[in-house]
C-alpha cells in the first residue's frame, strides 16, 4: 500500500492510476492517523514552494512526515514539486523545506535565451548510480516528462541518481538511504515511469 | 536534449471522435477511449482533447468520459472546452488531466485566466486561439470552435495571454485546419517571435515535412490530427504515430 499525501497541490489522480496501472494499491490522504500507518509514502506536488509548505503546515503533516522518514525510515518518494520539498529550500520561495537531502533548489538560468523556462517536455535521465528503482530499465533510452522552472542541485555526489541536460546538467532525481526525489512525471512518462514506479511498488 | 514535442489533437463531440476540415464538417473517426488507448500503447508525446461543442452550444463538460480516457492515458493530457471556471479546472486535475485549454473563456473572462495561473501555475494553463486570415492578410481571432469572429489580433492576444502568465499557446488555423497541405508558416513565425513561451503550431500538418518546418519557424510543438487519424487520399480512418526514432531522426535530435 501506497500512502499518497493530499495537500492540495496538484494530480493526485493519475498517480493513482499509474500504482493501480503496475498492481500497486494507493490511498490518497491528508489524515494523520492514517499517515501514520503508511509503509511507503509518495509526496506529488505541482504548485508553488511555500505555498506547498504551507498546506503541509496547516494540516499538521510536517513533523509527522519527518519522524516517519528520518527515525523510522519508510521510504518516501517526492515528485516534481515534492522533489523539491524534500530539499532545504528553493529559490521560488521563503520557507525551509524538508531537508531530508543536502540540496537546494535553484530557479533555471541559462546564457542561451532560446531556452524556454519551464523545462517542458520529453527528455533522458542519465544514471549516476546503481538503484532498485532503475532495474530493469536500459540505460540509453529512459525517458520522461518534465515540466519545472527550478531544479535541484544536490550537495553529495552520492545522492545524485540521475542527471538530465536543460543547458546544463541538473538533478533529475536523487536517492539517499529511504529518501527519493524524481523531478520528472513517472506518472506520465509511459514504459519508462510504468517501470520506475513497479519497482517503487514491488522492490521499496 | 529536450524533444519537439509531437501532439495529436482529437475533437470529442457527443461522446465520438470527429475530425473536420477548416472547422467545418466533422466526420466521426472513432471511439475516443479506444483511440487514447491506441495512442497510449504508441506512446505519444502528450495528447490535447478539445471538445468541439461546449463553448459553442453551452454545453457541460463530460466528466465522466474524461475520466475514463484518463485511466487509460500514460502521458500528460490537455482538455479544453467548455472550462468555465476554477471548479472545472480543479475536477480536470484531480481526475488526471495536467492541462487546461481555454479559447473562449480566455477572450470573455481574462480574470478567470488570471485566477487559474495564481491558483494552479503556468505549465498547466494553456489559451488556445484560432485564427483566420482575412481579405486583405490581417489576421483576426476567432472564438466558439470559429462561429464567432473577434477584433483581437493574435500576435497582440497572444502577447497579452503571455503576460497573464498562461504557459502555452496553441495557435491553430481555421483555413489550415484538416486541409493538410502544411501549417500556416509566417504567423507561426510571428507569433514565436514576440513570445517566450512555448507555441504548439496546430493546423494543416500533412506529412512529417510540414511537422518539420513548422519546428524550424519557431514552434516548441507541434499539434495534428488528420495526419494521425486518416490514411491515404481516400482518407480512411487509420490510427498512426511516428516511431520515436523517427521523430529524433526528423529534428535532429538526440
Amino acid at each position: 500500500m501506497i500512502t499518497i499525501i493530499d495537500y492540495g497541490m496538484g494530480n493526485l489522480g493519475s498517480v493513482a492510476n499509474m500504482i493501480k496501472k503496475v498492481g500497486g494499491k494507493s490511498l490518497i490522504t491528508s489524515n494523520i492517523e492514517e499517515i501514520k500507518k503508511a509503509k511507503k509514502i509518495l509526496l506529488p506536488g505541482v504548485g508553488s514552494f511555500d505555498n506547498a509548505m504551507e498546506n503541509l503546515e496547516k494540516l499538521e503533516l510536517i513533523d509527522i512526515l519527518k519522524d516517519k522518514v528520518l527515525n523510522q525510515k519508510t521510504p518516501i518518494m517526492g515528485i516534481c514539486l515534492g522533489m523539491q520539498l524534500l530539499t532545504r529550500g528553493s529559490d521560488e520561495g521563503n520557507l525551509e523545506g524538508f531537508g531530508f537531502v543536502d540540496a537546494f533548489t535553484h530557479k533555471f538560468k541559462f546564457e542561451d535565451n532560446n531556452l524556454k523556462v519551464p523545462h517542458m517536455g520529453w527528455n533522458r535521465v542519465k544514471l549516476e548510480k546503481k538503484s532498485k528503482l532503475f532495474e530493469g530499465m536500459g540505460e540509453q533510452e529512459n525517458r520522461f516528462y518534465f515540466v519545472h522552472s527550478f531544479a535541484v542541485g544536490c550537495q553529495e555526489k552520492e545522492d545524485v541518481l540521475t542527471t538530465t541536460s536543460y543547458g546544463y546538467s541538473f538533478v533529475s532525481s536523487f536517492e539517499k538511504e529511504n529518501i527519493i526525489g524524481v523531478q520528472f512525471h513517472p506518472e506520465k512518462s509511459h514504459k519508462f515511469g510504468m517501470r520506475l514506479f513497479k519497482n517503487f511498488v514491488e522492490r521499496y | 536534449m529536450l524533444q519537439t514535442r509531437v501532439i495529436p489533437v482529437l475533437l470529442l463531440k457527443d461522446g465520438g471522435l470527429y475530425k473536420g476540415v477548416k472547422f467545418k464538417n466533422h466526420k466521426y473517426v472513432g471511439d475516443p477511449i479506444n483511440t487514447v488507448k491506441i495512442f497510449n500503447d504508441k506512446e505519444v508525446d502528450e495528447l490535447v482533447l478539445l471538445d468541439i461543442e461546449a463553448s459553442r452550444y453551452n454545453k457541460p463538460i463530460d466528466f465522466n468520459l474524461l475520466q475514463e480516457i484518463a485511466t487509460e492515458a500514460f502521458m500528460p493530457l490537455a482538455y479544453g472546452g467548455g472550462v468555465r471556471s476554477l471548479e472545472d479546472a480543479k475536477r480536470l486535475f484531480s481526475i488526471g488531466f495536467e492541462k487546461v485549454i481555454l479559447n473562449t473563456n480566455a477572450i470573455n473572462n481574462m480574470e478567470l485566466v488570471r485566477q487559474l495561473v495564481s491558483i494552479f501555475g503556468s505549465q498547466s494553463v494553456i489559451v488556445s486561439i484560432d485564427i483566420k486570415r482575412g481579405f486583405l492578410g490581417q489576421y483576426r481571432v476567432y472564438k466558439k470552435s470559429a462561429s464567432f469572429k473577434t477584433k483581437l489580433n493574435p500576435i497582440d492576444f497572444a502577447k497579452k495571454m503571455e503576460d497573464l502568465g498562461v504557459g502555452e499557446i496553441i495557435l491553430n488555423s481555421i483555413d489550415n485546419d484538416g486541409v493538410m497541405g502544411g501549417y500556416d508558416l509566417d504567423i507561426i513565425q510571428r507569433v514565436t517571435k514576440v513570445l517566450s513561451i512555448p507555441v504548439i503550431a496546430c493546423g494543416g500538418a500533412g506529412d512529417l515535412e510540414d511537422v518539420k518546418e513548422a519546428k524550424e519557424k519557431g514552434a516548441s510543438a507541434v499539434g495534428a490530427g488528420s495526419m494521425f487519424v486518416y490514411h491515404g487520399v481516400h482518407k480512411a480512418v487509420l490510427i498512426s504515430y511516428p516511431k520515436y526514432e523517427k521523430l529524433c531522426e526528423l529534428f535532429e535530435e538526440n
